[in-house]
């Protein structure tokens, strides 16, 4: 996978499915392209009208916690976001990304600031700040959701091989 | 308990921190994911293995508020119907209530996709929430990919004190935890407090762990599950123990009988405080309901703390039975009239209120309490109010006082 680059639109700590992906528009989920556009809405009232293809959502811990709702990954990859970084995410919502192709990174977030335009590299496991010249790294998925993600998600993977498989 | 069930789903021997795969027994959905992965499934090309093993819910919005949810649960009506899964029409009930009560057994693997699915947890089996790509591939194969979660021990011992219950356990567990401290992590209950416990008070605990992050919340199948199971004519009890020298990464203790009223304070499930610690706090709206406090036990309670009383003038009540069963059991015995005559309005079971799909939404700035499992901002339907969540007796008792009051005194 290539390297990807784009502007870092900061979060804070617990960012909840709720905010990402808020119940008062549930008559949408059905309608994406419409609830792409209420995306973070409740975190962030700028965001889903000012994000850019390639642009990444920088949360602190805990991002995406509550609800299963893949919804919320869905809309945030839909609005053209290449990566949500975040200290650590909600079990459900970081399954759920990597299922999607959305790729997910743990890495230390508080050194990037609002604005800041960085690099990921997957493959080597680096996030470059550009703005700031920080390099941080991040850990490798685990092997199956590393498969999965280079399919770009769990629906291609099982056309691919049919089947769920641990490899190693 | 975790690796126990895992094992035997994956046909050898597993150890926390692997990644297996695993034979699953009982997949569900409902409309809030069902299009969704509706969808998914038809992108894979795939048909369900086992149609009777999997449930389709129509529980969220209901009844449908809106052409566009209408559509989604005709789909789902439809889809159901061609591949013979089983299926529950809107009115039934929630989806985590019905599972307990209809399909759930110890020592199942269960998927669902909703985050409370670890509610199932209750009767001892290893039960929780994907996404619905996850599931419609679970429902394609039969299988899943799991790591195998540490474990996380939380034994509770000693009675509850007058006017405390098993949501104020669940509660104070989630302040002492955080909502990551048992991220990726099963939890497993026990103690003398949850051996007294009745089904309907363990189903609130198992609900609530996620809320902490964790991925299951297992109590041991007992005799308490037995009798659940038996008064709805079903078979398939087994006991499962822990093993002797089970391997717990983290040991917690909870002496239940020191725990008063517990509340969660705006916006997290973890900023929790007894209620003698936060003051005078006006209410403005009250629910009671939800899969993680809309039984018929619930509804009891609060029916004794609102009997021969009315609510406070200015404070609205709205309460959700958690199914039809409940609501046909809460008329038989009394427990809707005297729900009513208290000033309480009574919707059809579901999960829209909880979640701010329908019903029952505050105004800008106003604070409700409510006996659900997240007060998140936006939760309740509006980010500009202030929500608080705690047991039913509380939410009953604030109803008549129009704040945050211990129930004790009517109780």
């Amino acid at each position: 996978m290539t390297a990807l680059n784009g502007r870092a639109w900061k979060f804070g700590d617990n960012i909840s499915t709720d905010q990402i992906a808020p119940g008062r528009y549930f008559h949408l989920r059905s309608n994406l392209p419409e609830l792409a556009k209420h995306v973070l809405e409740d975190a962030r009232a700028d965001f889903a009208q000012n994000t850019k293809p390639r642009d990444f959502v920088v949360a602190g811990r805990n991002f995406g916690l509550g609800s299963s709702r893949e919804h919320a990954p869905v809309i945030i990859k839909m609005v053209g976001v290449s990566a949500v970084l975040a200290q650590s995410f909600a079990r459900i919502f970081y399954r759920n990304a990597i299922n999607i192709g959305l790729p997910a990174i743990i890495c230390d977030t508080a050194q990037i600031e609002d604005g800041d335009q960085i690099e990921v590299n997957l493959a080597l496991g680096t996030v470059l700040n550009a703005t700031r010249n920080r390099r941080l790294s991040f850990p490798p998925l685990p092997d199956i959701m590393r498969d999965i993600l280079e399919e770009g998600g769990l629906i291609r993977y099982i056309k691919k091989y049919g089947d769920l498989e641990i490899s190693g | 308990m975790s690796e126990k069930i895992i094992s035997e789903h994956a046909g050898r021997q597993v150890t926390a921190g692997e990644t297996i795969i695993a034979k699953v027994d009982l997949c569900f959905t409902h409309d809030a994911s069902g299009p969704l992965l509706i969808q998914q499934l038809k992108e894979l090309g795939m048909k369900i293995l086992n149609p009777g093993n999997v449930v389709f819910f129509i529980d969220h919005a209901v009844p449908a508020p809106r052409r566009e949810n209408a559509n989604d649960q005709k789909l789902i009506r439809d889809f159901a119907r061609e591949f013979g899964v089983n299926f529950s029409e809107a009115g039934e009930g929630i989806c985590h209530q019905l599972v307990a009560e209809d399909y759930a057994l110890p020592g199942q693997i269960i998927l669902g996709t909703d985050s409370h699915t670890v509610t199932a947890g209750a009767l001892g089996a290893f039960a929780t929430g994907m996404g619905a790509t996850d599931m419609a591939v679970a429902m394609a194969l039969g299988k899943t990919w799991l790591r195998v979660p540490e474990t996380l021990s939380v034994r509770i011992s000693g009675g509850l004190r007058k006017g405390s219950f098993s949501k104020d356990v669940a509660l104070c567990l989630i302040g002492i935890l955080g909502s990551e401290g048992a991220n990726y992590k099963s939890i497993e209950f026990s103690g003398s407090t949850i051996e007294g416990m009745r089904m309907s008070e363990r189903l609130t605990l198992s609900n609530m762990v996620v809320e902490a992050g964790a991925k299951a919340g297992i109590i041991p199948a007992d005799g308490e599950t037995r009798r659940f199971l038996n008064e709805r004519g079903r078979d398939g009890f087994r006991q499962i123990d822990s093993d002797v020298n089970a391997h717990y990464e983290d040991m917690i203790d909870i002496d239940a009988t020191k725990l008063r009223p517990m509340i969660a304070l705006p916006d997290s499930v973890d900023n929790v405080r007894p209620i003698d610690e936060i003051g005078r706090v006006e209410i403005d709206s009250v629910f009671i309901g939800s899969c993680t406090n809309g039984r018929i036990e619930d509804l009891r309670i609060v029916a004794g703390i609102l009997s021969g009383r009315k609510i406070h003038r200015g404070t609205r009540l709205v309460i959700t039975p958690s199914s039809r069963r409940t609501l046909m059991e809460a008329i038989k015995d009394g427990t809707l009239q005297t729900l009513l005559l208290s000033g309480a309005s009574v919707t059809p079971p579901g999960c829209g209120v909880c979640f701010g799909a329908l019903g029952g939404v505050p105004a800008d700035g106003e604070n409700i309490i409510t006996s659900t499992n997240r007060n998140f901002k936006a939760r309740t339907g509006n980010p500009k109010a202030h929500t608080y969540l705690a047991s039913p007796a509380v939410c009953a008792a604030t109803a008549l006082k129009g704040f945050i009051s211990d129930p004790g005194e009517y109780i």
